[in-house]
């Protein structure tokens, strides 16, 4: 039994650093057919990562939305949702934060607060929104959730147009700056980079979140729900509740996605023809990190690394920028197949591995 | 003004049509696909480059056809990926949409950055499909001008519907596919190959799924770039699900979709609605498809053993 355990731990570990290895070879074999020098490219991508102080201040801040993003969506899976639908609480967060940031008077921190307090909220609702589709009506969420990032796409529009327009732009008008949660001081030494408030709250979050499915028995229940709602049913637990406050907390924490950026980041919320797709990237960040705080954790801050590093393999190597995109979605493609991990692995190694 | 509604509905519908009868050539066959987005963009883009190729071989008004073609054979590159991730790997077959999608959309973006020297898009294409006026049934009045003066995709897609119709509910194989979705184990008793039946339905999906992308690009776009497929592929799925996995309602699903799609550039001509911003047309289809599944929902109920490995040892 202990020798079983041991073993999926260790390919646990082991399948996602392979699956890493992997993508990224292949993608510099697809920079060399291609006819671009990968190591150049490779190397141009770690020193935007970790270039300058400035460099890595901002991509803390690239990594933020991702991590959040990731835990988002692994929040959701613990209960056996799946949120596709990220994008649009982050939209709704991002826009009711702006409208608090615009719209009302207040003094400065409380005025942040309050902000990010409605814009956490406005992202929640929108997630119960998911759920009670699903429990009510029995609407598949993956159907409902991208239905509703249009629709929160397309609302957003509507509203900064009608309540914080600027004219001539295709953006909002920037917020008050009592609302802005950034600090001064630090965005000084970090030679511009735009340190906020996210950057202190996302360590209690991920703290949080460990804590509220190890030691909660709300959390408990949830994961008895992700892994068997009839038993959970049967068990006395309300399946549809408990399915309702998850999403809460999932949006929740996509709505705050939004609000960091909105307040802490641009201070303007732009009017796209489309959603960031920070929501699909969270998928694969909870993938890639199994669900676990700590997997989670670390797979955000690969992939919000390489994102922010594939800008500085443009200008650096002249490689366009998605091939980290094609290099995400390779490690994500070996993680859900571990099986093609392992038959390229040589047999000696699996063997050792078993050994052990 | 109804005429030319009811033509525009049919051309926005034939990308999504396609798109959903992919989708549900797979899903009937218990295969999950959430990649149709990523299908279609490898559509769009293998099309525009085939199109593109021929048009230098000079083949003029001939490369249309071409760049539907090479949509259809390449996209397997993708079909491939998913049929392989699903059914020999056993991944979920949510996470390999995903990743369909991911990839289909870097991987042709960096193609098109690679080959047109950094450019965003594809050169435009001189040779697009031309509507094409059915003869002595064109000329009937209203309903000539409403149907019959497409495109020769439409009539394609449309043709498509009714012979997988015909397919699935008149043969024996049809019937076969979906018993592989309903309950694998009884065909798998049957002596059928219950895995070469998934495979080529996932492979056909894709396919299938590639040609709307293709339309886009050959009949209205021209050209392709990041945002040629936006999103069209998940209102597909809907369509799919609207439509309850049966290729005629899978046709009505995306006709009101498309129907949706035109009303918003229709209806702003009218006095009344001009009051009520543009955005709200866009949100629609989307709000449409929501109450449509609201109303639907309860009853809707997919194949049995959809996104179910199959596993001959747990029958």
């Amino acid at each position: 039994m202990e020798k079983v355990k041991k073993k999926t731990k260790n390919s646990n570990v082991m399948i996602p650093v392979i699956a890493v290895l992997i993508a990224l070879v292949i993608g510099a074999i697809v920079m060399v057919i291609g006819g671009y020098n990968p190591l150049v490219a490779y190397q141009s991508l770690v020193t935007k990562v970790f270039g300058s102080v400035y460099d890595i201040g901002e991509t803390i801040r690239a990594i933020i939305p991702l991590l959040l993003s990731g835990l988002a969506v692994a929040v959701a899976n613990k209960a056996g949702v799946f949120n596709i639908g990220v994008d649009g609480q982050i939209i709704m967060g991002a826009v009711s934060s702006l409208l608090v940031g615009t719209l009302i008077e207040l003094p400065p921190i409380l005025h942040g607060i309050v902000a990010i307090l409605v814009g956490v909220v406005a992202g929640g609702l929108w997630g119960v929104l998911v759920a009670g589709l699903k429990t009510k009506f029995g609407i598949n969420e993956v159907i409902s959730s991208i239905m509703l990032n249009y629709i929160a796409l397309y609302f957003s529009h509507i509203l900064i147009k009608n309540f914080a327009a600027q004219e001539g732009t295709a953006r909002s008008g920037m917020i008050k700056e009592s609302a802005g949660i950034t600090f001064p001081s630090l965005n000084e030494v970090f030679n511009g980079a735009r340190i906020h408030w996210g950057f202190f709250l996302v360590p209690f979050i991920i703290f949080a979140f460990y804590y509220f499915f190890e030691k909660t028995r709300w959390g408990y229940e949830t994961k008895v729900v992700g892994l068997n709602p009839n038993a959970a049913s049967y068990a006395g637990i309300r399946v549809n509740r408990i399915m309702t406050r998850t999403m809460f907390l999932s949006g929740a924490l996509g709505g705050l996605i939004g609000t960091l950026d909105t307040l802490g980041v641009y201070g303007y919320v732009a009017i796209s023809s489309s959603t960031s797709g920070i929501g699909f990237d969270g998928v694969a960040i909870a993938l890639l990190g199994g669900n676990s705080a700590l997997g989670t954790t670390l797979s955000g801050i690969l992939i919000g690394a390489l994102n922010y590093g594939s800008q500085g393999m443009q200008f650096g190597a002249g490689v366009p920028s998605e091939i980290i995109g094609i290099v995400i979605s390779l490690i994500i493609f070996f993680v859900a197949a571990p099986g093609i991990v392992k038959a390229v692995l040589p047999k000696k190694q699996l063997h050792k591995e078993e050994a052990k | 003004m109804v005429a030319n509604m009811i033509s525009g509905s049919l051309i926005f519908a034939t990308a999504l049509l396609f798109g959903a009868l992919g989708g549900m050539l797979s899903e009937r066959a218990g295969v999950t696909n959430l990649g149709v987005e990523g299908f279609m963009i490898s559509g769009a883009f293998f099309s525009a480059i085939g199109a593109n190729f021929a048009e230098s071989m000079g083949m003029g008004g001939f490369s249309p056809w071409i760049g539907l073609l090479s949509a259809f054979v390449f996209t397997s590159l993708f079909s491939g990926m998913h049929a392989l991730a699903t059914l020999k790997y056993k991944a979920d077959h949510v996470i390999s949409g995903v990743v369909i999608n991911l990839l289909a959309a870097n991987f042709t973006f960096f193609l098109v950055k690679l080959l047109f020297d950094g450019a965003a898009d594809t050169p435009r294409l001189r040779n697009m499909f031309a509507k094409v006026n059915i003869p002595i049934l064109s000329d009937i009045p209203f309903i000539g001008d409403a149907l019959f003066r497409s495109y020769p995709t439409t009539y394609l897609a449309f043709i498509m519907v009714f012979a997988i119709g015909f397919y699935f509910f008149r043969t024996p194989a049809g019937l076969r596919l979906r018993g592989v979705g309903e309950n694998p184990g009884s065909i798998d008793t049957a002596g059928i190959n219950v895995m070469k039946i998934k495979f080529w339905a996932v492979m056909l999906s894709g396919s299938i799924s590639s040609l709307g992308g293709a339309t886009i690009v050959l009949t209205t776009n021209g050209n392709f770039s990041f945002n040629t497929i936006a999103g069209q592929g998940f209102i597909a799925i809907a369509a799919v699900i609207l439509g309850r996995w049966n290729p005629y309602g899978v046709m009505l699903g995306a006709l009101l979709f498309g129907f949706a799609q035109a009303i918003k550039d229709q209806i702003q001509i009218l006095d009344f609605a001009s009051a009520i911003p543009t955005e709200f047309f866009y949100m629609l289809p989307y709000i449409v498809t929501l109450l449509a599944l609201i109303f639907t929902g309860r009853k809707t109920r997919g194949p049995k053993a959809l996104g179910v490995h199959y596993d001959a040892s747990v029958r």
